[in-house]
């Protein structure tokens, strides 16, 4: 659709012509300042990123709140936030994320002689060996968590 | 030699639905368009159940309810965000890489000739498997149009295993026998009416275009099929589109959620559609030089009085400020807008873009400093990504927004929205 040129009085606005001669002047992002350079500039390094601590493979991580207690013993908190990176290789003692009969799970991996349980840091609660017919999916190794305060 | 990868997700939105929610392993899932209208991605489960693509949800929801297939509403924040990481991941395979649509790419992989190229497709399978949890097919082959075909029969399971084909080690007999068992419409490019029209010439089969005559072709069809000829030979016509210009226009339309009659909420809805087509403006760091604004009835229910109108208007100043964008777009709707009608979509469309740091303020600037209405919207987008879009918005839109698309089946964004987190029982 080409614009109405022609006849934008239509909509009954005033419009410069659409040939006026134009002049582009750029417009300097920076500022021009005379005073005395900051002695610190040699030393100016980049803010800490909390990505860059918490975070190494971006692309393959994803966060999941946590909801329950049987993981405080790892110091995993209810309303905790979990870095999960799913191209961390699970192995026996990980803490992981899981998909058990549908159910999604935070659990510390036990894979030891051939025997696969999710087993809680809290000792109320018993360990999920897993056998037969059950479904289980490690979804992804939790690397970290985050939390952030009510004020 | 060029030698091409097409990567394609399996069941894509569907794949993305069942990732994150473990209630659906091994459940029948359909994905629905805009306003849950038709299915348009369905897990392996629905499709053996032979639900076709495209079936209008009502016409199927009496038996979906039956096989106890879960629908879904478009969830485009999640698709999008993991349609992107699939690219990240694929682009450290190859550093040519065309991003062809949500769910596909085309990875150039010529001159990689001392490695296994079908070991290579299987290391992408996996890693996009390990790190995304999607399932990919792999085709490989000289030329893009046959890469498509041949990852068309990784996924049928017709040729090559374990969802890699690589049509570049397979024998001239291998493939003529291939070919003649693929339906003509399966190549990339041969929709069902050019299909159609090729089967009145008795050429039904890849085989049977792959040897068709290309001047015939070209004067019976186009250049463009003739292309495809000679692309099914092995002849590369087609490169990697790889770089992705800013875009010319950027347009912003939805139909709605249910039939508006009034002017007063169409100019809300446009202003809303504004809005968010001005935010894209502004991250590309453009200003727009013209507004189109179209609004018309719903062409499909043809007994009811139909009405479509269109306007473009030039603006005085090139512009990314949403509130005077929102302001030209509510004099277009005022224009256009006719009473007695229903109203079923509307749109908006950003052209005559130019980058921002070429721009001239003029003598009628509307009483609008460039560089205070920068610093608004600047602060506007950052309290809308935080926040959440349309915290802060221009009280053109409205409030409450009743015309807004249907999505009532509709995930969290479980990788996209803080409140939409999937949450893990440590129980």
């Amino acid at each position: 659709m080409s614009p109405d040129r022609q006849n934008p009085s239509k909509v009954g606005l005033f419009v410069p012509l659409a040939d006026a001669p134009k002049l582009f002047i750029p417009l300097s992002p920076a500022k021009v300042s005379a005073g005395f350079p900051s002695p610190a500039a040699d030393y100016q390094d980049k803010r800490l990123d909390i990505n860059e601590y918490l975070i190494r493979n971006p692309v393959s991580t994803f966060f999941f709140p946590v909801q329950g207690d049987s993981m405080e013993g790892a110091e995993i908190f209810d309303g905790d936030i979990l870095v999960v990176d799913r191209s961390v290789k699970a192995r026996h003692g990980h803490i992981v994320v899981a998909f058990v009969d549908g159910e999604r799970l935070v659990k510390r991996l036990y894979h030891r002689a051939g025997r696969v349980a999710l087993v809680a840091a809290n000792s109320i609660y018993p360990a999920l060996e897993i056998m037969g017919e059950m479904e289980l999916t490690i979804w992804g190794v939790v690397i970290g968590k985050f939390k952030r305060m009510s004020l | 030699m060029a030698i091409f990868a097409l990567v394609d997700c399996n069941n894509f939105y569907a794949s993305c639905e069942k990732l994150f929610n473990p209630k659906l392993a091994n459940k029948p899932v359909v994905v629905l368009s805009n306003n849950d209208g038709c299915v348009v991605a369905r897990s392996a489960e629905v499709k053996a159940l032979g639900i076709p693509m495209g079936v209008p949800w009502f016409k199927i929801e009496a038996q979906a309810r039956q096989c106890g297939i879960v629908a879904f509403s478009s969830n485009y924040a999640l698709y999008a965000d993991m349609s992107n990481r699939v690219v990240e991941v694929l682009s450290l395979f190859s550093p040519n890489l065309e991003v062809y649509s949500i769910d596909e790419s085309f990875l150039d992989v010529s001159g990689f000739g001392d490695l296994n190229l079908v070991e290579y497709g299987m290391e992408m399978r996996q890693k996009v498997q390990e790190w995304l949890g999607l399932a990919v097919c792999v085709g490989i082959a000289p030329t893009k149009t046959l890469a498509k075909l041949a990852n068309h029969c990784a996924k049928k399971g017709m040729a090559g295993s374990d969802g890699v084909c690589d049509f570049t080690v397979m024998s001239d007999a291998q493939l003529t026998q291939l070919f003649s068992g693929i339906d003509v419409g399966e190549v990339w490019g041969v929709g069902r009416k050019i299909a159609a029209r090729l089967q009145q010439l008795g050429i039904s089969t890849v085989l049977q275009l792959r040897s068709a005559d290309t001047a015939m072709i070209s004067a019976r069809f186009s250049v463009v099929l003739e292309r495809t000829v000679c692309e099914l030979r092995g002849v590369s016509c087609l490169d990697l589109a790889e770089i992705v210009p800013d875009k010319q226009q950027i347009m912003c339309s939805r139909s709605f959620g249910q039939y508006v009659y009034s002017g007063k909420e169409l100019e809300a809805i446009v202003a809303s559609y504004i809005a968010r087509a001005a935010e894209k403006l502004r991250t590309q760091d453009s200003l727009a030089g013209a507004l189109m604004v179209f609004i018309r009835t719903n062409p499909f229910s043809p007994h009811e009085p139909q009405y479509q109108r269109a306007l473009t208007l030039p603006l005085p100043n090139a512009t990314a400020d949403t509130r005077l964008l929102v302001n030209w777009g509510s004099k277009i709707v005022r224009q256009i807008f006719r009473a007695g009608y229903a109203y079923q979509k509307a749109g908006v469309m950003l052209s005559e873009l130019r980058p921002r740091v070429m721009a001239q303020d003029t003598l009628f600037n509307n009483g609008v400093d460039l560089r205070r209405s920068q610093q608004v919207m600047a602060t506007m987008d950052m309290v809308n990504q935080r926040w959440g879009r349309g915290t802060m918005r221009t009280a053109a839109e409205g409030v409450t927004k009743s015309w807004q698309m249907k999505r009532q089946r509709l995930s969290p964004g479980y990788t996209t929205d803080w409140d939409g987190l999937p949450v893990v029982s440590a129980v």
